[in-house]
């Protein structure tokens, strides 16, 4: 068998602890065994059903030629992508996603005013082999490369374009507020503390579970956005302060908007 | 006058080549610690300086690691009392930090100072006043643009900026508040860099007005506020079509894709960006299963406006000093929010060459609008397998279904994997393309 047998109980788990791995998750055996889970992707792994046993540690050592293992890892790595973008888009993929994002695995945000937000990894497409994965900040909405190129060749199809904006979706009360330090403990808690008064009726400690999205209003939480003003001699740059008047003239009609529907 | 010459100048100086590939394409993470690593004890190692070769003080010190950012500040502008108005009481050991910097030979006097690390900390200082001064010279921007086209600075690291230079500033023009921050005139915004090995540097010492120095006087290089897609039909005589779509690509390494200029046809504005370069103006749509995520659900977008552009200069006009669209005077601005607002996102496509797609997105894009929510029209591009039923909550057997959950208002709407069921509020169809 591989080396990984010496100190790794299964192959995810030495998946899951190679170097540039960081970003996955556990999938579950579970979920694994059920085929139903995997319809499909027999026809985007090659040698599919060796790449499967390999995954499940259900590949004995003489199955496999020695020349064949390297391609046969890549095709395992590639299932094993496959089925964690689909897996984290589960409740309990969401959840195992959730505690990685809890202890920041995934980076945190390089735009100073975020205030070292932690991200969250998202595809640009879900076909594999077309974009790197990229890096989602719940705070100024926007898409970051991540910082190290061991990441930055990770196939972002093994996460997704759904990812991300699903966990906030089931998990509204998580959605980072728009301005204040970040402040992690509201993550595990499920409560949101800080200065974003709109979002500041819940003071109650209530779990992260999808029920209690109700009391949330985000219609105007853009307006705590923090922006850099660019300034030469301490003076607003003309240009750059007409092009943000501009668009705060766009926030706030949707702010207008939003608040009709009282959202 | 005599040089003094610190000893390991030459083992921590990094090959220009080398870091350019660092910050750029790498840009940090492991490889970044190991430099760290092995950088570290020399950067200890300047303090203990010793005259060994005719290299400057200043070139040594701007090839420290960390120090990549600094410009080398010519003698003659640090030899000009009037350029150090003012510095001198900010600075201790104003007389030895000078000596230092510009590799005088101390007096006998100067043996008085017990240790020769404070007048370092005193020399670094002084350099770093100067070099935010010397930087908003001619002859400073000059040395820092070269830079800037060397991409020393590194690149932006939004995706849709899609590798715009970015240049060092400071938050504050006072030493010791804030570290060194990149700032990037595509999204006019500022990050912090990416490898540790800055947060050493003091942002002062690039300071708060240098970034907007620059681009204003190298117009070109920084991107004009107004953007238009490049889609097939909506080329004008004053349409920003001298740039091909797939000049703003970065290549597969990350590195900025430069605009090529394209010869334009003779009837086509010659300058469409007012002396500026076309910006990266596409904008981040999130989605969900291939639905865009409308604004009315919690969860929806909040923050687009803040990367969106007008589409020329008359529509950024359409503002007043306020920060208000003359429109609203009134209060009205029901009437056509729709088609201001959702305009800059129709042609929204991360991938970017595919003008047909985008087309089709803009038509489907006007037919949801007539009708929120889009009953009926959903379409799930993106959808793995699931055996359970619709339930209002991620449900909590092995065997999970993907939840697709519509959360809008304080209603949980939930759509069964059969694409069955109320159709989700808060997503927005869209083409099949742009979700695979
Ligand atoms: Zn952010
Ligand atoms: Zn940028």
């Amino acid at each position: 068998m591989y080396t990984y047998r010496g100190i790794h109980s299964s192959w995810i788990s030495w998946f899951l602890s190679s170097k540039g791995n960081e970003y996955f998750c556990e999938v579950e055996e579970d979920y694994i065994l059920d085929r139903f889970n995997l319809t499909g992707l027999n026809t985007e792994v090659s040698n599919y059903s060796q790449a499967l046993d390999l995954i499940t540690d259900q590949l004995a050592d003489d199955d496999i030629q020695d020349e064949l293992r390297g391609a046969l890892d890549v095709q395992a790595r590639l299932l094993y992508g496959l089925i964690h973008a689909r897996w984290i888009v589960t409740a309990r993929g969401l959840a195992k996603m959730l505690e990685k994002y809890k202890r920041s695995d995934f980076g945190r945000c390089p735009r100073v005013l975020c205030q070292s937000q932690p991200l969250l990894p998202v595809g640009l497409t879900d076909v594999p082999y077309e974009k790197s994965v990229k890096l989602y900040c719940g705070r100024c909405e926007d898409l970051y490369s991540p910082k190290s190129s061991r990441h930055g060749s990770i196939d972002g199809a093994y996460f997704g374009t759904t990812f991300p904006h699903l966990l906030f979706l089931v998990y509204p009360n998580l959605i980072p507020p728009k301005s204040g330090p970040v402040d992690m403990t509201q993550v595990s808690s499920g409560t949101t503390t800080g200065s974003d008064g709109k979002r500041r009726k819940r003071d109650e400690a209530q779990e992260p579970t999808p029920e209690v999205i109700g009391e949330i209003n985000t219609a105007s939480v853009a307006l705590k956005a923090e922006r850099y003003k660019p300034k030469i001699f301490g003076f607003q740059v003309h240009e750059i302060a007409k092009l943000h008047r501009w668009q705060e003239a766009v926030r706030d009609r949707q702010v207008a908007r939003l608040e009709e529907l009282d959202i | 006058m005599s040089r003094r010459q610190p000893q390991l100048y030459s083992e921590s100086h990094l090959p220009p080549g080398e870091f350019e590939e660092e910050q750029l394409i790498s840009g940090t993470g492991e490889g970044d610690e190991i430099m760290e690593d092995a950088h570290g004890e020399e950067e200890e190692g300047y303090s203990s300086s010793t005259p060994t070769s005719t290299l400057t003080w200043i070139s040594w010190f701007c090839s420290l690691p960390g120090h990549e950012y600094y410009c080398e500040v010519t003698e003659d502008f640090i030899e000009d009392d009037f350029n150090l108005t003012g510095l001198n009481s900010m600075v201790p050991f104003w007389k030895e930090a000078m000596e230092m910097v510009l590799d005088v030979e101390p007096d006998e006097e100067t043996n008085k100072i017990p240790d020769v690390s404070i007048v370092e900390a005193s020399a670094e200082l002084l350099y770093g006043l100067v070099h935010q001064r010397y930087i908003l010279t001619r002859m400073g921007l000059q040395a820092m643009v070269e830079k800037y086209e060397q991409g020393i600075f590194g690149a932006c690291p939004r995706v849709f900026c899609n590798g715009t230079h970015v240049v060092p500033c400071g938050r504050t023009d006072i030493p010791g508040h804030d570290t060194v921050k990149l700032y990037c005139p595509n999204c006019s915004d500022i990050y912090t860099p990416p490898s540790s090995r800055f947060q050493g540097v003091d942002g002062a010492f690039f300071g708060t007005t240098f970034p907007h120095l620059f681009f204003q006087s190298y117009r070109e290089l920084a991107p004009a506020p107004f953007w238009k897609p490049t889609s097939g039909h909506s080329s004008s005589p004053t349409s920003s079509r001298s740039v091909s779509p797939e000049a703003e690509v970065p290549d597969e390494n990350g590195q900025p894709g430069q605009p090529k200029r394209v010869k334009p046809p003779p009837f086509v504005n010659p300058n469409p960006n007012g002396g500026q370069k076309r910006p990266a103006g596409r904008v981040y749509q999130p989605k969900i299963y291939g639905f865009r995520v409308s604004e009315q659900a919690k969860s929806g977008p909040r923050m687009l406006w803040m990367r969106l552009r007008p589409q020329d200069p008359e529509e950024l006009d359409m503002v007043d000093w306020r920060g208000r669209f003359y429109d609203d005077e009134d209060d009205e601005y029901d009437h056509e929010d729709g088609a201001e607002e959702d305009r800059p996102m129709e042609d929204f496509d991360p991938d970017g060459h595919d003008d047909d797609d985008e087309e089709e997105e803009e038509e489907e894009e006007e037919e949801a609008h007539g009708g929120y929510p889009p009953q009926g029209r959903t379409r799930a591009d993106f959808r793995p397998p699931s055996q359970s039923p619709p339930s209002s909550a991620p449900p909590r057997t092995p065997r999970d279904s993907p939840v697709v959950q519509a959360a809008l208002g304080s209603k949980l709407t939930v759509r069964g994997a059969e694409g069955k069921g109320k159709a989700p509020g808060i997503l927005r169809p869209i083409p099949a393309t742009a979700a695979t």
